[in-house]
């Protein structure tokens, strides 16, 4: 029996019209023009994800993207005027905001103060010039929705940190969307040995839809702290690519709420020894919110501790995803990975599904996974009313609680209390 | 006007139908401390956590009566903005809530239900540091999470001191020596004694007559299969930690 090729979906169709239409104007020539059509190509060949491909499982992009909104158009003075109040989340954070509106850099939005061993550029820019030469090295998967970010990357951030350098503000790259389109974002962080940054990818997205990609790619000795905040109305599908060195200390943490529909991938390698890791998140999902976070964790080399914790608070009809996979290679003796995740069910009617794995080829390892979802415990809830405290409260106390011990992991304390504070707005809204 | 008045109190537990408290009947006065005491399963804990208001147990005859008025259909925290009080014989770890958020929380929410203006950052501050001191309670344990980490002598402390801070009209301290070393005792017993007013009311829960050396009850009850069986001075728990329950239990069969 001949192959069956399934007939393309509207979305599919969508996206390869997109791309054969805009070709020839996206940004980059050469060599850049071949990473887009091997990428296109892996796209044709297997289509959008779906239930049947083991890592989509839970979220089968197939059947839920409906249709492809079109490519951003650059954004006109309103969009740009629109992205001012995009970001507000980390308002009260000393930060170096970084402004992107509908997926293109607005250098006028951005601080661009020169600050020694920091260099701040366009993708689009540096495509056109053929000068991200490090792009596509940081994590080699065949991921499609990689693949599709790209074939058709627009714009974003080219970072790099001279070695040694110490960047103290944080980057605040804001991702802001402003209609009803689609962005193509990606960018390239590189850090130097011995340098240290801090990274915060903010997606305040609106209805747009996003197909983002981070490269992130960290020396020895670098410390890198990652920051991932997902408000998004509109299809929203990210991943992060990292690549860490020897002696490194690099933690992640992805914050979504308030979002229908998004998947958060990390492809994380630790490639050199006695690097630590924490891989951490908390999402937190109401009405019929769709959510999956996504772990591809290698320990490629021995002697590093990871640590991957996320918490879910899931209400009303809302589903999570949590598939996090650790790899311990052959030769990475004396690997410490832990990984835990929880989801607190609101509603009988929200689904978390957990699912940890470990794949371990060495034979001296310390891994351990805990997956473990419920109900808010009777007993605390009935323990804080007998104080006086109202049923609302009291419940809104615990959820901080359970959130609150995985935000408490972050070591700026700004950041740490905006993004309580604005998980405490969330809960507020809920309980009003 | 008695402070509680306990009527024909039945209780079972709403999950397996099983019942625990067959026709009780307690009166309190304002001023007053009772010890409850009685055998395993006779239902002391399962009164105090009726009291409180804790869900999975169905009243299905009599009324419970605070200040006269029933308290059956109100939730925990409005019987704790009346006034009423549990002292946990296992009290909660509440991991990430900072036992002095916790404290002002209570206060304030209490404060909130019965009409009151919440108290200042002066005030509260002010307020918890006269009560902790008297329990030797530190500022380091009031920064932890609510009993995450706490030996049992301090969490116990902390229930007393929760008590302090919210100043209840009827105090309930379910087996609160359990657990306890003679000094943690000694510390506790001073905590409960200080509180004892003209108006407020407690009910002291136990299973041994050495608490009640250092809290003295003014009257004492004995409870069998989920009924008052006997009362009397404090000298009848004299005569149960030398007698025993035994002749008790077979009275209420």
């Amino acid at each position: 029996m001949a192959d069956v090729t399934p007939m393309k979906t509207p979305a599919e169709q969508a996206l390869s019209a997109a791309y054969s239409a805009a070709r020839t104007t996206l940004p980059g020539k050469g060599a850049v023009t071949k990473l887009r059509e091997q990428a296109f190509a892996r796209f044709e060949e297997r289509g959008l994800p779906h239930r049947r491909v083991e890592e989509w499982k839970y979220t089968d992009l197939r059947a839920l993207m409906r249709d492809m909104a079109p490519l951003a158009a650059p954004p006109e003075a309103a969009a740009r005027a629109k992205a001012r109040d995009a970001g507000k989340l980390l308002a009260g954070v000393d930060a170096r905001r970084i402004v992107f509106v509908d997926g293109a850099f607005a250098p006028e939005l951005s601080d661009l103060t020169p600050e020694p061993g920091l260099t701040i550029g366009s993708l689009a820019d540096a495509l056109a010039k053929g000068t991200a030469s490090a792009l596509g090295t940081a994590f080699t998967t065949d991921d499609v929705a990689v693949a599709l970010n790209t074939a058709l990357m627009g714009d974003g951030a080219v970072i790099d940190v001279a070695p040694h350098a110490r960047i103290k503000r944080p980057m605040h790259l804001v991702f802001a969307g402003t209609g009803n389109s689609s962005a193509f974002v990606r960018s390239l962080v590189t850090v130097g040995e011995g340098a240290e940054v801090t990274v915060i990818e903010d997606h305040d997205s609106g209805e747009a839809q996003v197909n983002a990609a981070l490269e992130l790619i960290a020396g020895d000795h670098a410390r890198v702290d990652y920051f991932k905040i997902t408000q998004a109305k509109g299809l929203h599908v990210a991943s992060l690519l990292a690549r860490i060195g020897a002696d490194a200390h690099v933690n992640t943490f992805a914050y979504t709420a308030g979002s229908p529909l998004v998947r958060n991938q990390s492809f994380i390698r630790f490639d050199g020894e006695r690097t630590h890791g924490g891989i951490r998140g908390v999402n937190l999902l109401r009405g019929e919110d769709h959510v999956d976070t996504t772990l591809f964790i290698v320990h490629a080399k021995g002697h590093c501790e990871s640590r991957e914790q996320f918490k879910t608070v899931l209400d009303g009809e809302s589903h999570g995803v949590f598939q996090g996979k650790i790899v311990v290679a052959q030769h990475a003796q004396k690997t410490d990975a832990k990984m835990l995740t929880r989801a607190l069910l609101l509603s009988e009617d929200a689904e978390a599904d957990n699912k940890p794995e470990l794949e371990i080829f060495a034979d001296d390892v310390v891994c351990g996974h805990g997956a473990t979802a419920g109900a808010l415990d009777p007993g605390l809830k009935f323990y804080l009313m007998s104080r006086g405290i109202s049923d609302a409260e009291a419940e809104a106390l615990l959820i901080q609680a359970f959130i609150g011990e995985t935000v408490e992991e972050i070591a700026h304390e700004g950041i740490r209390e905006a993004l309580m504070n604005a998980a405490i707005a969330w809960l507020k809204a809920r309980s009003a | 006007m008695s402070l509680l008045e306990i009527n024909n109190l039945h209780v079972e537990i709403e999950s397996e139908g099983k019942k625990i408290l067959n026709g009780l009947s307690l009166t309190i006065e304002k001023g007053q401390v009772a010890a409850i005491m009685g055998p395993n399963g006779s239902g002391k804990s399962t009164l105090a956590y009726v009291l409180a208001g804790k869900p999975g147990y169905a009243v299905t005859d009599g009324d419970v009566l605070l200040d006269g008025e029933s308290v059956l259909e109100m939730g925990a925290d409005e019987r704790a903005a009346k006034g009423v009080f549990l002292a946990f014989q296992y009290p909660v770890e509440v991991p990430g809530v900072a036992t002095m958020t916790f404290l002002r929380t209570a206060l304030n929410a209490q404060r909130k239900l019965r009409g009151e203006a919440e108290l200042s950052t002066p005030e509260f501050m002010k307020l918890v540091r006269e009560k902790s001191g008297e329990l030797g309670i530190t500022s380091e344990m009031l920064r932890r999470a609510v009993n995450v980490g706490f030996s049992g002598g301090e969490k116990k402390r902390n229930e007393i001191l929760q008590m302090a801070m919210l100043q209840p009209r009827l105090a309930v301290l379910d087996e609160t020596d359990s657990g306890l070393d003679i000094d943690a005792l000694k510390i506790v017993a001073d905590g409960v004694n200080r509180l004892r007013a003209p108006e407020r009311g407690m009910v002291v829960i136990t299973h041994y007559q050495r608490l009640l050396n250092y809290i003295v009850p003014d009257v004492v009850h004995v409870m069998a299969k989920g009924r008052v069986v006997k009362t009397g001075g404090k000298e009848l728990a004299l005569d149960l930690e030398a007698n025993g329950y035994a002749q008790y239990v077979g009275e209420a069969a």
